[in-house]
């Protein structure tokens, strides 16, 4: 293999008021040509710093490389002058950035951007450069590619600006392409869009990729070798099978016991304690000593070198010197062990134990908002479901299919355009006198997606824990009123020291698990989850996850779980309905739905979400769901139906036959 | 890769002991409004203009108390007197040693042994009484005009983006109507009907001036109903009350302070700017305006008239400006952590 | 094409071009509260004649004959609706009522004969102050947190605090009285016009700087501004070619403001400087009670005000695609 790239000892640094922040400390990686590299890592981890380095884009002032050598083709970069690196960047190496929608310039046109691209770098003519422009729209797959040229970045979706973002980024054949993050923001079809049209991309022109990711599943779909980043370092690196199934750090432990497998159910997730350090200070030894439950004295005094575990495999870390105990192994290792390759598993349920009590009943829900000239939006339109007392329903879709409304509705935060929600058999929006509904709020309580912005910044925690208590008066004095707000912060993990606090002190997770308690402390029965892990780190949503499940299994609350990771959807919840365009397209137990989709919708949801397992993302074949061609031949409007005892799916009779014989198949 | 330099033994491969540190925040605590102000000190041009805000206050409330001129003081034998002050006279090239453009010492030619730190206007009235008196009437109208502003704009705002719907629709509606009218033209023409006084000043300047912080509140109250911890509230079952108390509120003071910050500087303008076409406070009563359109008409010969009002103005309205800056500034949530 | 086929879901989406419907009925949309606007104002004015001593309404120093072609003109003695309407009729025809001081000259010719100085000095100030504004805004931005940035946002400051009329009155002192280089008053030539559009065009100049250096601050810090870098544009083409339009187009939205501060301006500065324009005649016409004056010029400078907030807010839903394809505001 032919190295293209090679980073020796990249440190990087930024200033600021409080001091120097180290974000990259002594990165070395190769990159061969063809190749994928990911980059893996939390958030702080410095993956993209050290990708934006590499091109030296990163601000300067504040930033600068400090240390080490970046050998593009044998020439040192961090030598280059701002001129040089202008004739590298986009023609040699290029990039393309996480938000799609503030990454094109409002005010020019997508054909010009992808022009200037060329134009810069290759002396051609005008008319040849747009023609090249129009060729390049079109293999990133934008159909009416002549047309779309003089169209505005506002006038495309989020999925096609990646991929005009791509054909600029690929306009000069570059023999590098650095992704930083190019999919977090989309949803999980378009992101398996977008992975599928830059390995096509790749097999065409050869280029080497780094691919900067938070999401292991990603990893496991795209790349070939792996780099997992922890606090400035790249603390393992290896081919992409070694990473997974063999990995050797405790920190890639963690990452990967923290995320839930589609094909395993353990009775808790790994979970990965505390916070990454500070690098205005980066701790003594290793950085990760502190949250490392194997971590031994060693770790809090010498950093690990770099250890040889085969010729491609490296890890930092004390465990592999000779003198460290050997018996160690990591519990995570059982799950890898029981899922490899495999595709489908049993569930061995536990919480079904014959009666079931509905708790909530909605039926033929809609909601309507006003949208521009004259239109609605029909958000939420005819939805019904049921969840029993006790269980946990997930709820999952794409963006906008109306899953958010559809708990905002049950909280009575908006009103139901028309139909029913029945609670305990009474229907929450009949005429209710001032205490019934304070009864209600009492009893469904929610957990909110943004952990930015669900606490008042204005006020301490202890009165953002008390205010559900004080608005029902659950105490009778002061002293009852500061007990009971200790006893949950200590439920969630805090400790009373933090009461007094403010909420910009606290991390994202921190805050989350404020907010649970919040929620916890009018003792409600049923708390919807509006998307409580999506704005998290992989190792702090296990905390969260294992948190709700330990609650649950304690007081008996139920559960409305609403995500978009279906993923951690099957973990948490026993039962399922997927949602498409306001309405609820398949409904099954959690099992059930995976094994044995029927939906094509469900289908390709499932087909696009990213496993964190290699084997099996190259296995898996992706299913297209066309919506045009699903509806065209209908002549009836479908119903949701059940095809076998608790699933049900939303078809016209015809494929109600269909689909009773495709399950008995199975 | 990394050398080693310290000796690695035995024992150091046993495993830690843990202490639960890692949830552990080391930082001490301050509410919101300490860290604002830990911020706004820091900005040094700001932190500036809030003393000499502070300053002049106190010179315009005590000013006047410190010689014994009144402000309607009279006294044609002491007319058009040069500034005059005791130890600074020694240092020729300040001004202040009561010698005047043409390089005669005045107070000697006329006999003047008192001190006027100012000057003395052509009526030989004491100028440091009238321009502290100035700057207290011009300093009142722009608090009580910001104030009442405030009043309005904050209820307006409050109500239309909090009730929302049609409220809201017809409320905007007036306002866009409003905006559309010169402030000016507005002020003119009451003030031609009210006849100049302190009330009527005031009250013209406010009939159009409410629609900018209107505006804001407006802004800020939508943006803060979408937050997650107002719908929250609402979850938990709590009332209006509560919620724009406990909620909305205290989350809109910083815009609603900015704000104001930057009404009291364009109100004292304003007044300024209708003394000098005439339409100011009629004398005895004098304001900052007033007092610079009188310096203006001897500008050539006295220009001592112009300059104390016109510093004392400017150095307000920057004030003001850059306290209005430094606030925006360390209120601005994009630096928060 | 390989990649064609995995595009068929998003072919969905047919944004095209429903621009020209949109922007119609923006201008519709505006205009229509440019007219309601006026109507306000105009009726505003309307009952404010009625309570004015000394106005056509109030007859107190009018003379017999005076009287007399005023109450046959307006309908004096019929009843108030009819007046108004008469009042609103007279407007629409471009009538804007007699002076009493110009012994009956009509006030729609005493504007044409003043407005000219007063356009030339604002056309004058808003040139300078743009030029020497955007100029300043650009550098202190792309120097930003160096000196060049400092004394940029202290001018700005400076500017925007200082009232005009102290700028006028240092400059007549300095350079008019003291050091003689200029003219300090009057009308009768290119020198003469030099203070009173320096002094009027500081605030121009300030405003705009301010605006542009925060824009072009936001601008640079945007997603698109590292995309273009990542391409290999240098810093100068990025400057050119992605920030300054991105920038320059929310600016356009403080020259409406902008035109009233002017306006207010060339009041106290004509005044000033002596310069025959429309705003010294205002004055004028203030100290001398001349009211039809005084109410014409208001509906004059209204019209012109609501006119140039029409002609800047169809100019940036034109400039800017966002508004100009889909009718949204940003």
């Amino acid at each position: 293999m032919e190295k293209i790239l090679d980073v020796r000892n990249l440190n990087v640094s930024f200033d600021t008021y409080a001091g120097t922040v180290q974000a990259v400390r002594g990165v070395s990686f190769y990159l061969n040509k063809g190749e994928t590299l990911a980059i893996v890592g939390e958030s702080g981890s410095g993956k993209s710093v050290t990708a934006k380095s590499l091109m030296k884009l990163i601000p300067n002032p504040p930033g600068r490389i400090s240390d080490g050598e970046i050998l593009f083709e044998g020439k040192n970069l961090t030598t280059f002058s701002e001129k040089q690196m202008q004739n590298i960047r986009g023609s040699a190496i290029s990039m393309i950035f996480q938000d799609p929608m503030t990454s094109l310039n409002p005010t020019m046109t997508v054909g010009k951007q992808i022009m200037e691209s060329i134009l810069i770098h290759q002396a051609l003519p005008k008319k040849i450069a747009r023609e090249k422009a129009i060729d390049l729209l079109k293999m990133v797959g934008i159909l009416n590619a002549e047309k779309r040229f003089s169209d505005y970045p506002h006038q495309f979706s989020g999925g096609m600006r990646q991929r005009v973002n791509i054909a600029m980024a690929v306009a000069c054949n570059p023999k590098i392409l650095i992704a930083d993050e190019p999919t977090t923001a989309l949803d999980v079809t378009i992101q398996a869009q977008i992975l599928e049209l830059l390995k096509i991309l790749q097999k065409k022109m050869g280029t080497s990729i780094i691919f900067i990711t938070h999401d292991l599943g990603v990893v496991a779909n795209i790349a070939d070798r792996v780099a997992v980043m922890y606090a400035g370092k790249i603390v393992e690196i290896g081919t992409v099978d070694e990473i997974f199934y063999n990995p050797k750090h405790p920190y890639t432990w963690g990452l990967l016991g923290a995320m839930p497998n589609t094909n395993y159910y353990g009775e808790e997730l790994v979970t990965i304690p505390g916070t990454p350090p500070d690098l205005l200070s980066p701790p003594e030894g290793d950085a990760f000593a502190a949250r490392n439950k194997y971590a031994m004295k060693i770790d809090f005094q010498i950093e690990p070198p770099m250890y040889k575990v085969s010729e491609t495999h490296y890890a930092a870390t004390w465990l592999l010197h000779e003198k460290a105990p050997k018996d160690i192994l990591p519990d995570f290792q059982k799950k890898i062990k029981r899922s490899l390759g495999n595709e489908k598993s049993i569930r061995n349920i536990s919480n079904s134990n014959g009666k079931k009590e509905k708790l909530l009943e909605i039926k033929n829900l809609k909601r309507y908002f006003p949208g521009s000239k004259k239109q609605v939006i029909k958000a939420v339109d005819g939805l019904s479901f049921e969840i029993y007392r006790g269980e946990t329903f997930g709820l999952v879709g794409e963006s906008g299919c109306g899953k958010s409304t559809t708990g905002r509705i049950i909280s009575r935060l908006y009103t139901a355009t028309e139909g029913e929600v029945l609670y305990n058999n009474e229907n929450i929006f009949k005429k209710k006198s001032d205490s019934e509904i304070k009864k209600l709020h009492q009893k469904i309580q929610m957990i909110f997606q943004d952990p930015y912005s669900a606490l008042n910044p204005r006020l301490t925690v202890v009165d953002i824990i008390a205010e559900g208590m004080d608005i029902h008066g659950l105490y009778s004095d002061k002293k009852e009123r500061m007990n009971r707000v200790y006893e949950l912060l200590e439920t969630v993990g805090l400790n009373r020291e933090h009461g007094n606090r403010y909420p910009h002190e606290f991390s994202g997770g921190q805050r989350q698990r404020i907010g649970i308690a919040r929620a916890l402390a009018v003792n409600p029965e049923f708390i919807i989850a509006d998307e409580p892990i999506s704005a998290l780190d992989v190792s702090i949503q296990a905390q969260v996850v294992n948190l709700m499940k330990k609650l649950q299994k304690e007081t008996g609350l139920t559960y409305l779980f609403i995500a978009h990771d279906l993923s951690m959807v099957k973990y948490i919840s026993d039962r399922i309905g997927v949602m498409y365009r306001g309405k609820i397209v398949e409904l099954a137990e959690s099992d059930e739905l995976y094994n044995n989709p029927l939906h094509p919708y469900t289908k390709s949801l499932l087909s696009a979400i990213p496993v964190p397992d290699p084997l099996m993302e190259r296995k898996r074949k992706r299913i297209v769901y066309d919506e045009g061609n699903a509806w065209r031949d209908k002549e009836e409007e479908p119903v949701l139906r059940e095809i076998k005892e608790g699933h049900w799916v939303a078809c016209t009779n015809q494929e109600y036959q269909k689909y009773q014989k495709e399950s008995d198949v199975i | 890769m990394h050398v080693e330099n310290k000796e690695v033994t035995d024992e150091m491969f046993l495993p830690a002991k843990f202490s639960k540190t890692s949830e552990e925040i080391s930082r001490p605590t301050f509410t919101y409004w300490q860290d604002v102000w830990s911020r706004f000190r820091l900005n040094k041009v700001a932190f500036i203009g809030l003393i000499l805000i502070l300053l002049i206050l106190l010179l315009a409330i005590f000013g006047p108390l410190a010689n014994k001129y009144g402000s309607d003081e009279q006294n044609l034998t002491r007319a058009n007197l040069p500034p005059k002050i005791p130890i600074l006279e020694k240092i020729p090239w300040l001004g202040f040693n009561g010698v005047d453009i043409k390089g005669k010492d005045v107070y000697k030619e006329k006999g003047v042994s008192d001190y006027f730190w100012f000057g003395t206007d052509n009526l030989g009235r004491d100028l440091w009484t009238r321009v502290w008196e100035g700057t207290r009437i011009s300093l009142y109208i722009a608090f009580l005009a910001a104030a009442i502003d405030l009043i309005i704009g904050v209820s307006y705002g409050g109500i239309s983006a909090y009730y929302g719907g049609k409220i809201d629709n017809i409320m905007q509606r007036v306002i866009e109507v409003l905006v559309g009218i010169p402030q000016l033209i507005v002020v003119i023409l009451l003030i031609l009907v009210l006849r100049p006084g302190i009330i009527s000043i005031t009250v013209a300047m406010v009939i159009t001036g409410w629609v900018g912080m209107a505006r804001v509140v407006r802004g800020q109250i939508l943006k803060l109903k979408e937050q997650e911890y107002v719908m929250a509230s609402k979850t938990l079952g709590a009332k209006n009350n509560r919620i724009i108390w406990k909620h909305l509120i205290p989350n809109t003071m910083g815009p609603i302070i900015i704000t104001t910050m930057f009404t009291i500087p364009t109100a004292i303008f304003t007044e300024a700017f209708l003394s000098f076409i005439g339409l100011g406070l009629q004398p005895p009563v004098a304001s900052l305006g007033t007092l610079i359109n009188e310096g203006y008409k001897l500008l050539q010969v006295y220009p001592h008239m112009l300059t104390f009002s016109a510093i004392i103005i400017s150095l307000i309205m920057i004030s003001f400006n850059l306290v209005g800056d430094g606030l925006r500034d360390a209120l601005d949530p994009k630096m928060r952590k | 094409m390989m990649a064609t086929e995995l595009v068929s879901i998003s072919n969905a989406e047919s944004f095209n071009v429903r621009g020209v419907e949109n922007l119609a009925k923006y201008i519709f949309s505006r205009l229509g509260y440019m007219l309601v606007t006026f109507l306000v104002i105009a009726t505003f004015t309307f009952f404010l004649m009625q309570t004015l001593p000394g106005s056509p309404f109030n007859d107190e120093k009018l003379s017999d004959s005076q009287k007399e072609r005023l109450y046959e003109k307006y309908g004096l003695d019929k009843p108030l609706p009819l007046q108004y309407i008469t009042y609103m009729g007279n407007i629409a025809k471009g009538d804007l009522g007699v002076s009493f001081q110009y012994d009956g000259r009509p006030v729609t010719n005493i504007i044409g004969e003043r407005i000219g100085a007063s356009a030339v000095l604002g056309a004058q100030s808003l040139l300078l102050g743009c030029v020497i504004g955007l100029f300043l805004g650009i550098i202190a931005a792309i120097k930003h947190n160096t000196s060049i940035d400092y004394i940029a946002m202290i001018i700005s400051v400076i500017g925007l605090s200082v009232p005009n009329f102290v700028f006028a009155g240092i400059l007549q002192y300095w350079v008019g009285v003291k050091l003689k280089w200029l003219p300090v008053a009057f009308w009768e030539g290119f020198e003469y016009s030099i203070l009173p559009t320096i002094s009027l065009s500081v605030f121009v100049i300030a405003t705009i700087a301010r605006y542009m250096r925060a824009e072009m601050l936001e601008v640079l810090g945007q997603d698109y501004i590292v995309t273009a870098k990542a391409k290999g544009l240098g810093s100068f083409s990025i400057v050119m070619k992605h920030s300054l339009r991105n920038a320059a187009i929310p600016i356009i939205t403080i020259l409406g403001p902008m035109t009233v501060t002017l306006l207010t301006g060339t009041l106290v500065i004509e005044k000033i400087f002596s310069v025959p324009g429309l705003g010294e005649q205002f004055v004028k016409s203030i100290m001398t009670n001349d009211f039809s004056v005084i109410m014409g010029t208001t509906l004059f400078y209204s019209i012109l005000f609501i006119g140039i907030v029409l002609i800047v807010d169809l100019l940036y839903g034109f400039i800017d695609p966002r508004i100009r394809l889909s009718g949204r505001t940003k």
